[in-house]
Protein backbone atom coordinates (compact mmCIF):
# COMPACT_ATOMS: atom_id res chain seq x y z
CA UNK A 1 0.00 0.00 0.00
CA UNK A 2 1.69 3.64 -0.48
CA UNK A 3 2.14 5.24 2.59
CA UNK A 4 1.76 8.82 1.89
CA UNK A 5 2.84 11.13 5.36
CA UNK A 6 1.97 14.52 4.99
CA UNK A 7 4.08 15.24 8.30
CA UNK A 8 6.76 14.01 7.69
CA UNK A 9 6.38 14.34 4.39
CA UNK A 10 7.53 10.83 2.90
CA UNK A 11 5.79 8.86 0.04
CA UNK A 12 6.61 4.91 0.32
CA UNK A 13 5.58 2.28 -2.77
CA UNK A 14 5.87 -1.49 -2.67
CA UNK A 15 7.12 -2.91 -5.64
CA UNK A 16 7.29 -6.97 -6.06
CA UNK A 17 9.90 -8.84 -8.22
CA UNK A 18 7.59 -12.29 -9.51
CA UNK A 19 8.52 -15.50 -11.04
CA UNK A 20 9.72 -18.43 -11.51
CA UNK A 21 12.76 -19.44 -9.25
CA UNK A 22 16.38 -18.90 -11.18
CA UNK A 23 14.58 -16.26 -13.42
CA UNK A 24 17.22 -13.40 -12.32
CA UNK A 25 14.60 -11.45 -9.63
CA UNK A 26 17.53 -11.62 -6.96
CA UNK A 27 20.11 -10.40 -9.72
CA UNK A 28 17.99 -7.69 -10.70
CA UNK A 29 17.64 -6.33 -7.73
CA UNK A 30 21.71 -6.79 -6.69
CA UNK A 31 22.25 -5.31 -9.97
CA UNK A 32 20.46 -2.02 -8.95
CA UNK A 33 22.02 -2.13 -5.41
CA UNK A 34 25.62 -1.95 -6.65
CA UNK A 35 24.75 0.61 -9.22
CA UNK A 36 22.79 3.64 -7.19
CA UNK A 37 25.01 5.50 -4.30
CA UNK A 38 24.53 4.60 -0.71
CA UNK A 39 22.81 8.03 -0.08
CA UNK A 40 19.92 6.56 -2.47
CA UNK A 41 19.87 3.15 -1.29
CA UNK A 42 19.75 1.54 2.16
CA UNK A 43 20.71 -2.61 2.85
CA UNK A 44 20.09 -5.41 1.06
CA UNK A 45 18.22 -7.53 3.13
CA UNK A 46 18.19 -11.26 1.63
CA UNK A 47 16.75 -14.37 3.36
CA UNK A 48 17.55 -17.36 1.46
CA UNK A 49 18.80 -20.51 1.72
CA UNK A 50 22.88 -21.78 2.05
CA UNK A 51 22.54 -22.91 -1.63
CA UNK A 52 21.82 -18.70 -2.44
CA UNK A 53 18.71 -19.67 -3.42
CA UNK A 54 15.61 -16.53 -1.55
CA UNK A 55 13.94 -18.40 1.06
CA UNK A 56 11.27 -15.62 1.52
CA UNK A 57 12.64 -12.62 0.05
CA UNK A 58 15.36 -9.92 -0.88
CA UNK A 59 14.69 -6.53 0.29
CA UNK A 60 16.15 -2.99 -0.80
CA UNK A 61 14.72 0.09 -0.30
CA UNK A 62 15.51 2.45 -3.20
CA UNK A 63 15.03 6.54 -2.07
CA UNK A 64 13.96 8.32 -5.42
CA UNK A 65 15.02 12.23 -3.69
CA UNK A 66 12.99 14.97 -2.87
CA UNK A 67 9.82 15.34 -5.12
CA UNK A 68 8.03 19.00 -4.36
CA UNK A 69 8.93 18.58 -0.77
CA UNK A 70 8.07 14.81 -0.60
CA UNK A 71 10.89 12.13 0.11
CA UNK A 72 9.79 9.39 -2.59
CA UNK A 73 10.94 6.13 -1.68
CA UNK A 74 10.42 2.30 -3.66
CA UNK A 75 10.76 -0.48 -1.72
CA UNK A 76 11.89 -3.80 -3.93
CA UNK A 77 10.89 -6.90 -2.77
CA UNK A 78 11.64 -10.06 -4.56
CA UNK A 79 9.85 -13.52 -3.90
CA UNK A 80 10.96 -16.60 -3.85
CA UNK A 81 10.36 -18.49 -7.45
CA UNK A 82 10.15 -22.55 -6.16
CA UNK A 83 6.70 -23.88 -6.23
CA UNK A 84 6.77 -24.87 -2.61
CA UNK A 85 7.04 -21.72 -1.02
CA UNK A 86 3.71 -20.58 -2.29
CA UNK A 87 2.92 -19.49 1.10
CA UNK A 88 5.81 -16.84 1.35
CA UNK A 89 5.11 -15.45 -1.84
CA UNK A 90 1.91 -14.76 -0.84
CA UNK A 91 3.02 -12.93 2.23
CA UNK A 92 4.92 -10.93 -0.22
CA UNK A 93 2.07 -9.53 -1.96
CA UNK A 94 0.47 -8.05 0.86
CA UNK A 95 0.20 -4.15 0.08
CA UNK A 96 2.39 -4.51 -3.42
CA UNK A 97 1.70 -1.58 -5.34
CA UNK A 98 3.43 -2.59 -8.13
CA UNK A 99 4.75 -5.93 -10.17
CA UNK A 100 7.32 -6.96 -12.01
CA UNK A 101 7.13 -10.51 -13.79
CA UNK A 102 10.76 -11.43 -14.43
CA UNK A 103 10.25 -14.08 -17.25
CA UNK A 104 13.11 -16.86 -17.97
CA UNK A 105 13.50 -16.81 -21.71
CA UNK A 106 15.15 -20.40 -21.82
CA UNK A 107 12.56 -22.58 -23.74
CA UNK A 108 13.18 -25.54 -21.34
CA UNK A 109 11.55 -22.91 -18.99
CA UNK A 110 8.71 -21.65 -20.97
CA UNK A 111 6.12 -23.56 -18.90
CA UNK A 112 7.53 -22.95 -15.81
CA UNK A 113 7.05 -18.91 -16.68
CA UNK A 114 3.26 -19.94 -17.69
CA UNK A 115 2.51 -21.84 -14.46
CA UNK A 116 4.34 -19.06 -12.48
CA UNK A 117 2.12 -15.98 -13.72
CA UNK A 118 -1.24 -18.40 -13.44
CA UNK A 119 -0.01 -18.68 -9.56
CA UNK A 120 0.60 -14.47 -9.65
CA UNK A 121 -3.24 -14.06 -10.47
CA UNK A 122 -4.45 -16.95 -8.25
CA UNK A 123 -1.83 -15.35 -5.19
CA UNK A 124 -3.75 -11.91 -6.18
CA UNK A 125 -7.14 -12.90 -5.77
CA UNK A 126 -6.29 -13.08 -2.07
CA UNK A 127 -6.26 -9.34 -1.87
CA UNK A 128 -8.83 -8.24 -4.30
CA UNK A 129 -6.31 -7.96 -6.64
CA UNK A 130 -5.93 -7.95 -10.15
CA UNK A 131 -3.28 -7.89 -12.97
CA UNK A 132 -5.61 -5.00 -14.94
CA UNK A 133 -5.68 -3.18 -11.66
CA UNK A 134 -2.47 -2.79 -10.48
CA UNK A 135 1.15 -1.54 -12.21
CA UNK A 136 2.20 -4.45 -13.70
CA UNK A 137 5.32 -5.05 -16.18
CA UNK A 138 7.18 -7.82 -17.69
CA UNK A 139 10.61 -8.48 -18.25
CA UNK A 140 11.87 -11.18 -20.81
CA UNK A 141 15.24 -12.11 -18.92
CA UNK A 142 18.45 -13.90 -19.78
CA UNK A 143 17.97 -12.78 -23.65
CA UNK A 144 21.80 -13.60 -23.71
CA UNK A 145 21.72 -17.08 -24.05
CA UNK A 146 21.58 -19.73 -26.94
CA UNK A 147 18.84 -21.83 -26.15
CA UNK A 148 15.59 -18.98 -26.28
CA UNK A 149 12.35 -18.66 -27.18
CA UNK A 150 11.20 -15.81 -29.48
CA UNK A 151 9.85 -12.93 -28.06
CA UNK A 152 6.57 -12.97 -30.01
CA UNK A 153 6.27 -16.59 -28.72
CA UNK A 154 6.78 -14.91 -24.61
CA UNK A 155 4.63 -12.25 -25.42
CA UNK A 156 1.75 -14.36 -26.62
CA UNK A 157 1.75 -17.24 -23.71
CA UNK A 158 2.54 -14.07 -20.84
CA UNK A 159 1.39 -10.62 -21.56
CA UNK A 160 -2.05 -11.16 -22.53
CA UNK A 161 -2.85 -7.79 -21.09
CA UNK A 162 -0.44 -6.20 -23.57
CA UNK A 163 1.61 -4.05 -20.52
CA UNK A 164 4.89 -2.61 -21.28
CA UNK A 165 7.69 -5.47 -21.63
CA UNK A 166 11.36 -5.07 -21.29
CA UNK A 167 13.93 -7.64 -23.01
CA UNK A 168 16.80 -7.82 -20.23
CA UNK A 169 20.46 -9.66 -19.32
CA UNK A 170 19.83 -8.62 -15.91
CA UNK A 171 23.63 -10.07 -15.24
CA UNK A 172 25.04 -7.70 -17.41
CA UNK A 173 22.36 -4.86 -16.20
CA UNK A 174 20.87 -4.62 -19.61
CA UNK A 175 17.30 -3.92 -19.43
CA UNK A 176 17.19 -3.71 -15.21
CA UNK A 177 17.05 0.16 -14.64
CA UNK A 178 14.42 0.38 -17.92
CA UNK A 179 11.78 -2.26 -16.27
CA UNK A 180 11.98 -1.04 -12.81
CA UNK A 181 11.99 2.50 -14.07
CA UNK A 182 8.63 2.09 -15.89
CA UNK A 183 6.75 0.20 -13.29
CA UNK A 184 7.66 3.21 -10.42
CA UNK A 185 5.79 5.67 -13.23
CA UNK A 186 2.77 3.41 -13.25
CA UNK A 187 2.81 3.46 -9.73
CA UNK A 188 2.90 6.97 -9.21
CA UNK A 189 0.57 7.74 -11.69
CA UNK A 190 -1.91 5.59 -9.31
CA UNK A 191 -1.16 7.41 -6.24
CA UNK A 192 -3.83 9.76 -5.07
CA UNK A 193 -6.36 8.13 -7.52
CA UNK B 1 -7.86 1.80 -7.74
CA UNK B 2 -7.04 -1.97 -6.62
CA UNK B 3 -4.04 -0.71 -4.28
CA UNK B 4 -4.18 0.20 -1.29
CA UNK B 5 -3.39 3.50 0.16
CA UNK B 6 -2.54 5.23 3.63
CA UNK B 7 -3.00 8.88 3.49
CA UNK B 8 -1.38 10.31 6.99
CA UNK B 9 -1.97 14.09 7.74
CA UNK B 10 -0.06 16.44 10.03
CA UNK B 11 -2.64 16.64 13.18
CA UNK B 12 -3.18 12.78 13.21
CA UNK B 13 0.88 12.52 12.63
CA UNK B 14 1.45 14.40 15.57
CA UNK B 15 -1.03 12.60 18.11
CA UNK B 16 0.30 9.32 16.83
CA UNK B 17 3.63 10.25 18.26
CA UNK B 18 2.35 11.82 21.10
CA UNK B 19 1.11 8.71 21.71
CA UNK B 20 3.88 6.90 21.07
CA UNK B 21 6.01 9.02 23.40
CA UNK B 22 4.09 8.20 26.00
CA UNK B 23 4.38 4.75 25.81
CA UNK B 24 8.10 4.81 25.68
CA UNK B 25 8.24 7.29 28.69
CA UNK B 26 6.10 4.91 30.54
CA UNK B 27 7.70 1.71 29.66
CA UNK B 28 11.58 2.45 30.06
CA UNK B 29 11.71 0.82 26.14
CA UNK B 30 14.39 1.68 24.07
CA UNK B 31 12.40 2.14 21.12
CA UNK B 32 8.99 2.05 19.52
CA UNK B 33 7.96 1.53 16.02
CA UNK B 34 4.78 1.97 14.43
CA UNK B 35 4.67 -0.14 10.82
CA UNK B 36 1.99 -0.82 7.86
CA UNK B 37 1.28 -4.01 6.73
CA UNK B 38 3.47 -3.48 3.46
CA UNK B 39 6.19 -3.36 6.43
CA UNK B 40 6.70 0.26 6.02
CA UNK B 41 7.40 2.23 8.90
CA UNK B 42 4.97 4.99 9.90
CA UNK B 43 6.71 6.51 12.67
CA UNK B 44 9.22 6.10 15.41
CA UNK B 45 9.95 7.09 19.00
CA UNK B 46 13.14 6.85 21.25
CA UNK B 47 16.63 6.11 20.32
CA UNK B 48 17.29 4.59 16.29
CA UNK B 49 21.34 5.68 16.13
CA UNK B 50 21.71 2.13 15.99
CA UNK B 51 19.06 0.49 13.90
CA UNK B 52 18.73 0.01 10.58
CA UNK B 53 15.18 1.19 10.82
CA UNK B 54 14.14 0.34 6.86
CA UNK B 55 15.45 -3.11 7.52
CA UNK B 56 13.69 -3.96 10.84
CA UNK B 57 10.21 -2.54 9.62
CA UNK B 58 10.27 -4.84 6.73
CA UNK B 59 10.90 -7.71 9.12
CA UNK B 60 8.99 -7.17 11.61
CA UNK B 61 5.98 -7.45 9.18
CA UNK B 62 6.79 -10.58 7.70
CA UNK B 63 7.57 -12.18 10.91
CA UNK B 64 4.66 -11.29 11.77
CA UNK B 65 2.67 -12.23 8.65
CA UNK B 66 4.84 -15.38 8.74
CA UNK B 67 3.66 -16.14 12.55
CA UNK B 68 -0.19 -15.39 11.52
CA UNK B 69 0.17 -18.25 8.91
CA UNK B 70 1.65 -20.65 11.73
CA UNK B 71 -1.22 -19.47 13.41
CA UNK B 72 -3.54 -20.75 10.98
CA UNK B 73 -2.31 -23.90 10.52
CA UNK B 74 -2.64 -25.07 13.85
CA UNK B 75 -6.40 -23.96 13.74
CA UNK B 76 -5.19 -20.36 15.61
CA UNK B 77 -7.40 -17.67 14.61
CA UNK B 78 -3.70 -15.86 15.08
CA UNK B 79 -1.60 -14.67 17.33
CA UNK B 80 -2.55 -11.29 18.44
CA UNK B 81 1.48 -10.81 19.54
CA UNK B 82 5.19 -11.75 19.60
CA UNK B 83 8.05 -11.68 21.83
CA UNK B 84 11.65 -12.25 21.18
CA UNK B 85 13.95 -12.48 23.59
CA UNK B 86 17.77 -11.77 23.57
CA UNK B 87 20.34 -11.94 26.51
CA UNK B 88 20.34 -8.16 26.24
CA UNK B 89 17.75 -6.81 24.16
CA UNK B 90 14.07 -7.76 23.09
CA UNK B 91 11.26 -7.66 20.75
CA UNK B 92 7.41 -7.13 21.32
CA UNK B 93 5.42 -7.07 18.66
CA UNK B 94 1.49 -6.50 18.18
CA UNK B 95 -1.06 -5.36 16.13
CA UNK B 96 -3.13 -2.05 16.56
CA UNK B 97 -5.97 -0.75 14.42
CA UNK B 98 -6.15 -4.35 13.38
CA UNK B 99 -3.83 -3.71 10.65
CA UNK B 100 -0.77 -1.90 11.73
CA UNK B 101 2.32 -3.60 13.66
CA UNK B 102 3.43 -2.09 17.31
CA UNK B 103 7.39 -3.07 17.66
CA UNK B 104 8.85 -2.06 20.91
CA UNK B 105 12.19 -2.60 21.02
CA UNK B 106 13.55 -3.07 25.27
CA UNK B 107 16.36 -3.95 27.00
CA UNK B 108 16.59 -4.84 30.92
CA UNK B 109 15.49 -1.42 32.30
CA UNK B 110 11.95 -2.94 31.99
CA UNK B 111 10.11 -5.79 31.70
CA UNK B 112 7.89 -7.67 29.51
CA UNK B 113 5.10 -7.48 32.06
CA UNK B 114 4.97 -3.94 31.69
CA UNK B 115 5.82 -3.44 27.88
CA UNK B 116 3.08 -5.78 27.27
CA UNK B 117 0.47 -4.10 29.86
CA UNK B 118 1.51 -0.47 28.29
CA UNK B 119 1.39 -1.63 24.80
CA UNK B 120 -2.28 -2.98 25.51
CA UNK B 121 -3.11 0.46 26.94
CA UNK B 122 -1.75 2.71 24.06
CA UNK B 123 -3.70 0.01 21.19
CA UNK B 124 -7.06 1.60 22.38
CA UNK B 125 -5.57 5.08 21.40
CA UNK B 126 -4.43 4.28 17.90
CA UNK B 127 -7.69 2.39 17.48
CA UNK B 128 -9.41 5.83 17.32
CA UNK B 129 -7.20 7.39 15.45
CA UNK B 130 -6.47 5.20 13.06
CA UNK B 131 -10.42 4.97 12.41
CA UNK B 132 -10.39 8.57 11.29
CA UNK B 133 -7.66 7.62 9.04
CA UNK B 134 -8.97 4.89 7.84
CA UNK B 135 -12.51 5.73 6.92
CA UNK B 136 -11.31 8.68 5.45
CA UNK B 137 -12.90 9.25 2.08
CA UNK B 138 -10.16 8.98 -0.76
CA UNK B 139 -10.21 12.47 -3.02
CA UNK B 140 -11.55 14.56 -0.15
CA UNK B 141 -8.16 16.56 0.61
CA UNK B 142 -5.93 18.72 -1.54
CA UNK B 143 -3.96 16.54 -3.72
CA UNK B 144 -0.16 16.11 -3.26
CA UNK B 145 -0.31 14.15 -6.29
CA UNK B 146 -0.62 16.52 -9.26
CA UNK B 147 0.44 16.42 -12.41
CA UNK B 148 3.74 19.00 -11.62
CA UNK B 149 4.64 16.33 -8.76
CA UNK B 150 4.37 13.43 -11.91
CA UNK B 151 6.32 15.36 -13.99
CA UNK B 152 9.20 16.07 -11.40
CA UNK B 153 9.25 12.35 -10.26
CA UNK B 154 9.37 10.97 -13.42
CA UNK B 155 12.58 13.44 -14.38
CA UNK B 156 13.70 12.09 -10.91
CA UNK B 157 13.62 8.57 -11.98
CA UNK B 158 15.29 9.09 -15.24
CA UNK B 159 17.98 10.84 -13.17
CA UNK B 160 18.08 7.85 -10.28
CA UNK B 161 18.49 4.93 -13.25
CA UNK B 162 20.39 6.07 -15.72
N1 LIG C 1 23.03 -16.00 -18.63
C1 LIG C 1 22.29 -15.30 -17.77
N2 LIG C 1 22.16 -15.74 -16.51
C2 LIG C 1 21.39 -15.02 -15.65
C3 LIG C 1 20.72 -13.84 -16.07
N3 LIG C 1 20.04 -13.34 -15.00
C4 LIG C 1 20.28 -14.18 -13.97
N4 LIG C 1 21.10 -15.20 -14.37
C5 LIG C 1 21.60 -16.32 -13.56
O1 LIG C 1 20.50 -17.14 -13.19
C6 LIG C 1 20.68 -17.68 -11.89
C7 LIG C 1 19.48 -17.39 -11.01
O2 LIG C 1 19.33 -15.99 -10.80
P1 LIG C 1 18.58 -15.40 -9.52
O3 LIG C 1 18.64 -13.93 -9.65
O4 LIG C 1 19.11 -16.01 -8.27
O5 LIG C 1 17.10 -15.95 -9.79
P2 LIG C 1 15.79 -15.79 -8.86
O6 LIG C 1 15.50 -17.14 -8.33
O7 LIG C 1 14.74 -15.34 -9.83
O8 LIG C 1 16.07 -14.79 -7.80
C8 LIG C 1 21.96 -17.05 -11.35
O9 LIG C 1 22.98 -17.99 -11.50
C9 LIG C 1 22.17 -15.85 -12.22
O10 LIG C 1 23.53 -15.52 -12.35
C10 LIG C 1 20.88 -13.40 -17.43
O11 LIG C 1 20.33 -12.40 -17.88
N5 LIG C 1 21.66 -14.19 -18.24
MG1 LIG D 1 15.92 -15.02 -5.70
Amino acid sequence: MSLINYASKEINCKIVYYGPGLGGKTTNIKYIYSKITPEQRGKLVSLDTELDRTLFFDFLPVDLGTVKGFKVRFHLYTVPGQVYYNASRKLILKGVDGIIFVADSQIERFEDNIESMENLIENLKEYNLSLDKIPFVIQYNKRDLPNIAPIEELEKALNILKVPSFEAVATEGIGVFETLKAVAKLVLRNLGK
Amino acid sequence: MGTDELNIFEEEFWKINQVLEKLLRETNARTVLLIDRAGQLITSVGDTSTLDVPSFATLSAADFAATAQLALLIGENAFSTLFHQGENQSIYISIVAEKLILAIVFDKRTTLGLVRIKANQVSKELDGIFKTIFTRIKGSYQKTIDSDFLSEAESELDNLFK
